[in-house]
């Protein structure tokens, strides 16, 4: 086209970004490559063959990672593991600061392969996910540097396997390596097999920077290499980013293993826009949130929320601005969307569209030519859409946004939390009490108001529900490749030797004590046990002391619905959850004596010990209700203008399986954090020794805490367990116990993904300091993270 | 940015039918309470106006075509107490003949009136400038109104408006007054942009709101509203004299606002974003940003002016880059 055709229509032509380098580099290594183990590239096998999504065309023969190379791979970074971990902070540091600054000197190169491998923009792996990359290690460069002085009490993992997904090759490389290195781990890491090339890449850079040997490993491959990986008992800890589908099948592969588990999943966030947003911004904040990376975004903004004044203007402007958006290939600096990862992939998203228009949505795409190759979908908008609809409920995973009408503050956070998931929200109005009001509100691990899809090292991301658990980035996500040094080398708890009855010796003459009966406490109530069973409790010696209920599953749902009415609980005052637990403790020690003697008289400990419990649980109870307006969250500072919140908050409804030992004790000590922090609890005391539980129902009614805040169901731990496991109105589950009572914690939690805290069946010494405090604190809570850019 | 309601959109749709596109801005009534609803989030705007240039680009062909347009934009200025009619016919000269015949035929477009959009000085050079560009057909901007500041007595900056249209002004650009606007006093900045726009009668009128001065995006928004509302052709950012001028989070401000009160009313406002602009990239952006809020038409110089005095020359550079491949210099073109 000429300068006069131009100069006529002003068109915008073409202006390609050059492949050259990064095609050069594919040729070098003949389109094929093996895996990186043991610190060297492993003989191409041209097992798979990867595809340009842009194009359709073949782009690289890859390797399937097989179960000897996964253990060659675990083999050398167990090998490496110790030294690693034995480099000082500072040594780490300058390797996490040299992969950093190799990332920055070969960055074009990066982001060119990424966007050919992927699909997406250049403009978003040159702009965002390159130099987002790079923050991560040099922000990581900073734990590791700090890590003595920041994390005295805790040490590395060991080894961790991470399973990365396919939309953010390697931002989410970066965001998985630099944490477990920072901190002293090694990493075997599987990329996602549509889209390896960029963490092949990684690793020959990371060679050239002098990374030694083992640190990480590299393995491609299919689902079943990460199975392998997965599986492989050599590992220490999973974190995986995919699909919640797959999510919940690691959760319950590793469950019992002993091995941890960070899960980064879907979502079907909300985007919610109040009367008085800056629509125009707000607009602009709709394809920063579902028309970024094609739609192919965790916590992409999904589902807009529009209050129902402004919803015709808003879908006006939306609309005409999708007429102006640009499809084309991923190397075009004019473009604003690429190809979409791999056809199926396509061929999902047309589906689900396709079924939201048979639902009853009002179909909407921008009028533009697509690239008749490759893999491509125009951006979308389905109005009309009911809650009802899949559409509203499915994450759709592609460039698809629909839209929801609300009419007050309250029922777009209703609206917002009626979803499995919780990952992210975005929240638009210009008035400052309304978005705080709102973002304190959302269910959601990352809140953005009046912006959406920021992101940063030092600003932890992940969800609540469905979305998975686990932070990533910050101070927050560093814990979750820390372990407390205090949980090295804890015992396994020996097994509960059956104690049996004695036959009841015939009565004297006289009378009897006044019997009492142990119920359930459920809603500040005593209850009777839905089965109106007893189960009795006994001396060591097998007398029976008295007999207390069998709680069954339809007291725990009793009890859940209970706790979770007692919704006001989490927005007490820090000070008023203080002021109960004060008063609890207050009250336990008015009545010491009573509950020492009754934990003699269960457990058979001398007086002394028993005392000894009593006064560590009242002061246990006094440590909660100090810290309970003190395990604040903090003000990270990202850069960019503004602030991000990281806020402390409660989890919801919490089930927690007391140990058999330390009746008094336990049960405070794994209650207590909960409660300070806002958490309803639903607990089942220690089964040989309940009674102590039980008479703590007489502390809880005199001192003044809200009905079903705390209930207690007293019973057999492993089938009610079992229940607050698969309750789907359970967001957390502790078990402390059995190594089989942790197993099935850990795998029928897999059922709505909630968050569970296990021992595996080893003892916790409940007198040691560690017993208590911000270990404990953080299981008891979430950390949402809310962004506030500000400026006039 | 601002609110409208279904009701009003009913209007909006009859108002164009009316009007049609063509049409001079007539302006309409006050409306307070669509000042009252305007909001502009800095952020998000910062967001947007970051973004886009990694979102398009030209290059090539392209790009030399949307520099020669950029060009046929330009209000060629000079604001200087030194200037003089001497200094004047030579900017009129260049606003005639911006590029060498010889560039302009090896870019193909030997056959295309290629000028600048207008010059302009002040009044005092109005009959000066207006005289050197008899022929070409290259009106005569005049700024106005006790440029720059616009603190003069109200009946005086009338009396200049009406002085540089008699002088043969085409075009005047007047300045408001920014205390209207920090003080919230909509019916005071609107009254004084209806007089204005009464005096210069036929000639048109771009109402510079000295943005820099206004300080936040939602000032800058109501302002641009209330001139439309009252009148301007023309919303501009700058006088040039402010510490900041046409950064591209003001342009986008304003000219979200024509594209409401276009929705609205169904008259097209030009905009015309000046000083700051002194780069081949500057510019590029303001082109940018107009094509993708405002679209094609908003590309013309019937619609939008740039106001800047240095950037023709990176402009002239750059197409000779473009034809030679190799970097040029500032002394192998004629200058202004």
């Amino acid at each position: 086209m000429s300068i006069a055709k131009y100069f006529d229509d002003m068109s915008y032509g073409l202006s390609p970004e050059s492949d050259t380098e990064a095609r050069a580099w594919l040729a070098r290594h003949d389109h094929s490559f093996g895996h990186f183990i043991a610190g060297s590239f492993t003989t191409p096998d041209h097992s798979f063959q990867t595809f340009e999504p842009a194009t359709g065309k073949p782009l690289a023969h890859l390797a399937r990672g097989t179960a000897a190379e996964v253990d060659a791979a675990v083999t050398a970074a167990r090998k490496a593991q110790s030294p690693w971990a034995k480099l000082t902070g500072h040594a780490r540091a300058r390797h996490l600061y040299a992969l950093a600054r190799m990332i920055q000197r070969h960055a074009r190169l990066i982001a060119v392969v990424e966007a050919i491998d992927n699909g997406k923009p250049i403009r978003e792996t040159r702009d965002i996910d390159v130099p987002l990359a790079a923050r991560h290690f040099t922000h990581h460069a900073g734990w590791a540097q700090l890590q003595a002085t920041a994390f005295p009490d805790h040490a590395p993992l060991g080894v961790v396997g991470q399973i990365i997904p396919w939309n953010f090759p390697f931002l989410m490389l970066a965001w998985k390596l630099a944490p477990a290195l920072a901190l002293g781990n090694t990493v075997v890491l599987k990329p996602a097999e549509y889209t390896s090339l960029t963490a092949l890449l990684f690793a020959e850079l990371a060679q050239a920077a002098g990374l030694p040997a083992g640190v990480i490993n590299i393995v491609t491959g299919e689902g079943d290499t990460g199975a392998l990986l997965v599986d492989h008992p050599g590992i220490d800890k999973i974190a995986f980013t995919g699909s919640t589908e797959v999510g919940r099948l690691i959760r319950q592969r590793i469950a019992g293993t002993g091995k941890s588990l960070t899960l980064e999943l879907g979502g079907k966030s909300p985007f919610i826009v109040f009367d008085d947003a800056d629509l125009d911004g707000a607009v602009e904040g709709v394809v920063d949130a579902i028309w970024f990376n094609q739609g192919q975004v965790c916590c992409a903004g999904s589902r807009l929320l529009l209050q129902e004044g402004i919803a015709e203007d808003f879908i006006r402007r939306l609309k005409r601005r999708m007429d102006n958006l640009r499809v084309g290939s991923p190397l075009d600096k004019s473009i604003d969307m690429g190809a979409i990862v791999a056809p199926v992939q396509l061929d999902r998203i047309r589906a689900l569209v396709a079924q939201g228009v048979a639902e009853g949505a009002t179909l909407y795409q921008a009028a533009m030519d697509l690239p008749t190759n490759g893999c491509f979908y125009p951006p979308t908008l389905l109005t009309g859409v009911q809650p009802a609809h899949i559409v509203a409920q499915e994450e759709i995973f592609g460039p698809v946004a629909v839209t929801i009408t609300f009419r007050t503050p309250d029922e777009s956070v209703q609206l917002a939390n009626h979803s499995r998931y919780g990952l992210s929200a975005s929240i638009w109005s210009e008035s400052i009490s309304l978005a705080l009001q709102v973002a304190a509100k959302v269910e959601a691990g990352v809140v953005w108001v009046n912006a959406t899809n920021l992101f940063d090292a030092a600003v932890g991301f992940g969800g609540r529900k469905e979305s998975g658990f686990g932070r990533e980035g910050g101070r927050e996500g560093a814990y979750e490749y820390l372990k407390p040094k205090a949980m090295l080398g804890r015992k396994l708890r020996p097994a509960q030797p059956p104690i049996t009855a004695r036959s009841a010796s015939i009565a004297d003459f006289v009378a009897p004590t006044i019997d009492r009966t142990a119920k359930l406490f459920i809603a500040g109530k005593q209850a009777r046990p839905d089965g109106n069973y007893s189960r009795p409790v006994l001396t060591p010696r097998g007398a029976l002391i008295a007999e207390v209920g069998e709680g069954n599953r339809k007291d725990i749902r009793n009890a859940v619905s209970a706790a979770r009415k007692a919704e006001a609980w989490a927005n007490a005052t820090a000070h008023n959850r203080a002021q109960v637990l004060y008063y609890i403790a207050e009250n336990l020690s008015a009545r010491a004596t009573e509950f020492a003697s009754r934990i003699s008289a269960m457990t058979g400990q001398g007086a002394a010990k028993a005392d000894a419990e009593v006064a560590a649980s009242i002061e246990r109870l006094f440590s909660y209700a100090a810290w309970a307006d003190k395990y604040e969250g903090s003000v990270h500072a990202p850069p960019l203008r503004g602030v991000a919140l990281a806020m402390h908050e409660p989890i919801g409804v919490v089930g927690v399986i007391c140990p058999p030992e330390a009746p008094l004790l336990g049960l405070i000590s794994l209650t207590a954090p909960l409660i300070a922090m806002g958490n309803r609890v639903v607990a089942v005391p220690s089964a040989p020794h309940p009674l102590s539980a039980t008479d703590f129902y007489g502390v809880l009614e005199t001192s003044d805490m809200p009905d079903g805040v705390l209930n207690i169901v007293t019973g057999d731990p492993q089938p009610l367990a079992e229940a607050l496991a698969t309750h789907a109105d359970v967001d957390a589950l502790w078990a402390f116990g059995s190594e089989a009572l942790s197993e099935s914690a850990e795998r029928l939690s897999a059922s709505n993904l909630k968050r569970t805290f296990v021992d595996h069946g080893r003892l916790t010494d409940w007198h040691h300091p560690s017993a208590e405090g911000a270990d404990w604190l953080r299981h008891a809570t979430e950390v949402k993270n809310i962004w506030i850019p500000y400026g006039v | 940015m601002t609110i409208l309601q279904p009701k009003t959109q009913a209007k909006v749709a009859s108002v164009q039918q009316a009007v049609g596109h063509a049409a001079r801005n007539a302006g309409m009534p006050l409306d307070l309470e669509w000042i009252a609803q305007t909001r502009v989030n800095q952020s998000a705007t910062d967001r947007r106006v970051t973004s886009l240039p990694g979102r398009r680009s030209v290059k090539k062909d392209a790009q030399a075509a949307w520099l020669l347009k950029a060009l046929t934009c330009i209000d060629l200025t000079t604001l200087s107490g030194d200037d003089t009619a001497g200094r004047v016919r030579r900017l009129c000269a260049k606003a005639a003949q911006p590029l060498t015949p010889a560039l302009q035929e090896a870019l193909g477009m030997a056959d295309r009136r290629i000028t600048t959009g207008a010059v302009c000085v002040y009044h005092r050079f109005v009959a000066t400038a207006v005289e050197a560009l008899a022929g070409t057909g290259i009106p005569v901007a005049a700024v106005s109104t006790g440029f720059p500041a616009g603190l003069a007595p109200h009946d005086v900056k009338l009396r200049e408006i009406a002085a540089s249209v008699a002088d043969g002004a085409a075009e005047i650009d007047i300045v408001i007054t920014r205390e209207h606007v920090l003080t919230g006093n909509w019916q005071a900045l609107y009254n004084e942009m209806r007089d204005f726009r009464a005096a210069c009668g036929a000639a048109h009128v771009k109402a510079i709101l000295a943005t820099g001065e206004l300080k936040t995006l939602r000032n800058v928004a109501q302002a641009s509203l209330v001139c439309m509302m009252a009148g301007a052709d023309f919303i501009k950012t700058s006088t040039g004299k402010e510490a900041v001028n046409a950064t591209p989070a003001v342009t986008l401000t304003m000219i979200r606002t024509i594209r409401d009160y276009h929705d609205r009313t169904g008259y097209r406002v030009g905009y015309k974003p000046a000083g700051g602009i002194a780069t081949t990239k500057d510019v590029l952006m303001q082109q940018f940003l107009m094509k993708e809020e405002l679209g094609r038409p908003w590309l013309e110089p019937d619609l939008f002016r740039i106001g800047a005095s240095s950037l023709l020359a990176d402009i002239e550079r750059q197409l000779e880059t473009h034809l030679t491949g190799g970097y040029s210099a500032f002394n192998r073109h004629p200058i202004g």
